[in-house]
């Protein structure tokens, strides 16, 4: 049932699956402190030794897959897949504990109700994580290169744990100074204007396209925290009716209780509403968000090769003029070359295929939120209008 | 019988408390009051519909506007027929005469303390002389045979607020117009300008009169320096837009409740509210706002139950009432501030939606494939118009909603007050008799003792406290009838009160889901046609 979600997710739309290899995340356990995903896999490609089976991955051997193909050189001219976000299940868990903490104060069916809810939320939060984890591998399995790497199949197939252990106090800080290095240059690198157009239309766009993904996937996320606050309150109205209708023995009684279920589905209703738009708009812009990050990752590189080739060319230029070391050089602009015009070529074809994918993307997910939002509304409107006609028509 | 009934058949309930537009203040005092003196009303239908066949051209007169008339449904042929009785607005015999008219519809909520002879009276049909006084031809609104209306005979209008001077020393005036047929008024329609202090002023000098008889006096809305300062100083935002409009639509709800009551509209005070140019300053509300009243009331009606005192009846009618209402004014409160929660969080989400919307367009203009940047500036639009959506579906929940429920938890306290009125009778009526016991048992001694010449002023002395116990006695009768009647015809009036306001709400409600419909049926096929 899990892997549904990858294609309802629609965060990919054409991730083929064809038959040589197949993967996906079939079960996922979530302990106190981390989640264990077991990654399924069919295939029948000749290096794998058997043509289907599981392993159970953590979190940390996810990054670590991704980031090894970050790190690998040949794959300097692909858009290498984002890697999944870290499951999160904090805030969850801390509202579960507060409630429990809360118990004595509340009525036994008001603690069942809040319990579940946030049963459900957690379960939310949960689905989504394993869909992300799941979107990463299927990317890369669907990628005609990546597919083929060592460290995937060993990550798909070794049986036991990847020991990757978690990067210590030393090594996050040598990341955040490559990243610090990598900003700054990525800032000399965009500077140099690039003689191909393509390119160099690939490279604003980007850079203006990812900032605003940004900004619309963080007001998008406060829009839907509001929507969700406004359908908890009409959850609390529903609540507050029933007692009055229960307590209340006047006339205005009546309108209490048939009110109540009103408000009780109403609730519901937006709720969902909330959690659709989460996830067919902000799941969708946080998506790309990070896609867009890795696409300007690979114009970084192929910026970064550019400079080393023209770098190159000028060390050739001096080395004939003083004819010292001319072989050396000539080589070394060669090598530099034969690396930068690799990267241009599969650059080019990845960022066309990035451009498909997201249209195709964008275009499922808001068919399909424009048609929930749809649905709900009809559903609102028919409940309005059958409570309307109850209370018009008593006197 | 004849007249109960037909108030009966014609439902000329007391007016409901409008808060929504069928105002129908006075429906009771409807009706073609017939002018010669006849009695009109001993029971004898057919002159009373051919009365009626005469005031119809009032209505043609489109006098009133169509929004008064409620929907209520009242069979044609009991409407033709009546005329409560005695209901005249001469204005001379006033309280008895709503007194009448009151107690007869009270009837009909079956609660009615038909206790006192003055019902009889208005059933019997020969016309006490009350009636026969009452010359004036009313030129009023009869309900129409064959339309469902109910009857009113004024209308009263809160509108226009406009700041008047600057800086600290500015009020705000709003215009408070009047539409009416009844004779008590120099004019049909008139309006004046009164500002808020005036409106506090009439409350006070309402309660001070009437609360006394267990009377519940609407309460008016409360003083906001916060708010107010703001309009003051000349702060043009939408806050303040919707603190004047807040206040506005509270002071018309007040007045309309107000007029609405049969014992109030009759007093001079309240004509004078409506029809005077200019009004003393209410100077006393400055230290005494309205609110503070209020507080006084409950301060008192606190040391009151702190007291502990329980009237010794047989009847729990009262005692179960009171728990009835402090209960409902309890819940109320909780629901109140869940409604206020909604009203900020859907305010928030007007605010998150707008800041969005912009957001998409942006990304709109960057996005390079044409359909998709198409799309998503249309999407951008979309949230534009469900920020609009947001922002009505929140006045709503805030103006029909939490107002409604503002309203009705100061009401609930001000009939919590007249409880507390009744309470006080009680005390002094128990006073009076423990004090009459001590003057009886002074006298004995006093013949006990012989001494003639004290005896004769205690002989007096215990015929005043006689006196005083049987006018106790009787004020405690008086204002349990009074209370009884009072908070019936308010049950009546929140449930139709209610039932319209929550009508309205949903039907708002409804409104913005077939908006949103229409909006993301625009745009689905803008999404279809990326490519």
């Amino acid at each position: 049932f899990l892997s549904y979600l990858l294609f309802g997710h629609g965060i990919n739309v054409d991730l083929q699956t064809d038959a040589t290899l197949q993967v996906d995340i079939s079960d996922a356990l979530s302990e106190r402190d981390k989640v264990k995903f077991t990654v399924h896999t069919k295939s029948t490609l000749p290096n794998f030794k058997q043509n289907e089976f599981s392993v159970v991955r953590q979190h940390e051997e996810f990054i670590w897959l991704h980031d090894s193909f970050v790190e690998n050189e040949e794959y300097a001219g692909y858009i290498i897949p984002p890697a999944p976000p870290r499951p999160d299940f904090d805030a969850s868990r801390e509202k579960l504990q507060k409630l429990g903490e809360g118990e004595g104060s509340m009525t036994k069916e008001e603690f069942t109700k809040m319990k579940q809810e946030l049963e459900a939320e957690y379960l939310a939060i949960f689905k989504k994580t394993v869909a992300m984890h799941e979107v990463f591998l299927c990317r890369v399995a669907a990628h005609p290169v990546l597919r083929k790497d060592l460290n995937f199949h060993v990550f798909l197939e070794y049986n036991q744990d990847l020991s990757v252990r978690g990067k210590n106090k030393r090594e996050k800080m040598e990341d955040f100074f490559k990243n610090v290095v990598k900003s700054a240059d990525g800032v000399l690198v965009a500077g140099v204007k690039d003689v191909d157009d393509f390119f160099e239309h690939e490279k604003t766009f980007l850079l203006e396209y990812h900032n605003r993904v940004k900004d619309a996937s963080a007001k998008s996320d406060r829009m839907i925290r509001s929507h969700k606050s406004a359908a908890d309150d009409i959850n609390r109205i529903a609540s507050t009716l029933y007692t009055l209708g229960t307590q209340d023995s006047t006339d205005v009684c009546k309108y209490w209780t048939k009110l109540f279920p009103l408000f009780s589905k109403l609730s519901k209703i937006e709720a969902r509403v909330a959690a659709d738009e989460d996830l067919k708009l902000a799941d969708l812009l946080k998506y790309y968000l990070r896609e867009s990050q890795a696409a300007k990752d690979l114009l970084y590189r192929r910026g970064r090769a550019l400079v080393d080739y023209e770098n190159a060319n000028k060390a050739l230029d001096k080395a004939r003029a003083k004819n010292k070391d001319v072989l050396q050089a000539e080589t070394s602009q060669q090598v530099c070359c034969q690396k930068f015009e690799k990267i241009s070529e599969s650059a080019k074809q990845e960022l066309i295929d990035f451009k498909t994918r997201r249209v195709a993307a964008f275009r499922k997910n808001l068919v399909e939120l424009a048609e929930l939002e749809l649905k709900h509304a009809k559903g609102n409107l028919q409940l309005l209008q059958s409570c309307l006609g109850v209370l018009k028509g008593d006197t | 019988m004849s007249q109960t009934d037909m108030a009966a058949n014609s439902q000329r309930n007391p007016p409901p408390f409008p808060g929504s537009e069928d105002q129908d203040p006075l429906s009771e005092m409807a009706d073609g009051d017939s002018d010669e003196g006849e009695d009109i009303f001993v029971g004898n239908r057919n002159p009373v519909a051919a009365r009626t066949e005469s005031f119809q051209p009032n209505t043609a007169n489109g006098e009133e506007p169509a929004d008064l008339f409620s929907e209520e449904d009242s069979g044609p042929a009991a409407r033709s027929s009546n005329s409560p009785p005695g209901y005249k607005s001469s204005g001379v015999h006033s309280d008895d005469d709503s007194d009448l008219f009151a107690e007869a519809s009270m009837e009909l909520a079956g609660g009615g303390p038909s206790t006192a002879a003055k019902p009889s009276e208005a059933e019997a049909g020969p016309s006490p002389t009350t009636r026969k006084s009452t010359t004036q031809p009313m030129s009023m609104e009869q309900l129409e045979e064959d339309e469902v209306k109910d009857n009113f005979e004024l209308d009263v209008a809160v509108t226009n607020p406009e700041k008047i001077g600057d800086g600290m020393n500015a009020y705000m005036a709003y215009k408070v117009s009047t539409v009416t047929t009844l004779p008590m008024f120099r004019n049909r329609t008139f309006s004046v300008w009164r500002r808020f202090s005036d409106f506090l002023g009439l409350y006070e000098k309402l309660s001070l009169k009437h609360s006394l008889n267990g009377c519940i006096i609407p309460p008016p809305p409360e003083k906001s320096v916060v708010g107010m300062t703001k309009v003051k100083v000349g702060k043009e935002d939408s806050s303040s837009a919707d603190f004047v409009e807040r206040r506005r639509a509270a002071l018309e709800r007040y007045l309309q409740r107000v007029v609405s009551h049969p014992s109030l509209l009759q007093d001079p005070d309240v004509r004078e509210f409506l029809e005077r140019d200019e009004l003393p300053r209410a100077v006393s509300t400055q230290a005494l706002s309205g609110a503070g009243f209020l507080k006084m009331i409950n301060k008192a009606s606190d040391a009151v139950n702190k007291m502990t005192i329980k009237i010794n009846e047989s009847d729990t009618w009262f005692d179960d009432k009171l728990q009835e209402v402090e209960s409902e004014e309890l819940q109320l409160r909780k629901l109140h501030t869940v409604v206020e929660s909604l009203v900020n969080h859907r305010k928030e989400l007007c605010g998150n939606t707008a800041v969005f919307a912009k957001s998409i367009a942006m990304l709109g203009t960057s996005e390079d494939n044409t359909a998709l940047s198409r799309a998503l500036s249309q999407l951008a639009e979309v949230e534009d118009k469900m920020e609009a959506l947001h922002q009505a579906q929140a006045a709503s929940d805030f103006f029909i909603f939490a107002e409604l429920l503002a309203d009705y938890i100061r009401l609930l306290g001000a009939v919590r007050g007249c409880f507390e009125q009744r309470m006080k009778a009680w005390q002094r009526w128990q006073e009076s008799q423990s004090t009459l016991q001590k003057k009886r048992e002074a006298e004995a001694k006093l013949l006990w003792a012989n001494k003639p010449d004290k005896l004769q002023q205690a002989k007096e002395e215990i015929t005043e406290w006689e006196g005083k116990v049987t006018q106790y006695e009787r004020d405690f009768d008086r204002i349990s009838v009074t209370v009884r009647k009072e908070v019936l015809r308010f049950e009546k009036e929140k449930s139709k009160d209610f039932k319209s306001q929550l009508v309205k709400y949903l039907e708002s409600f409804l409104q913005s889901q077939q908006r949103l419909i229409k909006f993301w049926e625009a745009f689905l096929p803008e999404a279809k046609a990326i490519a």
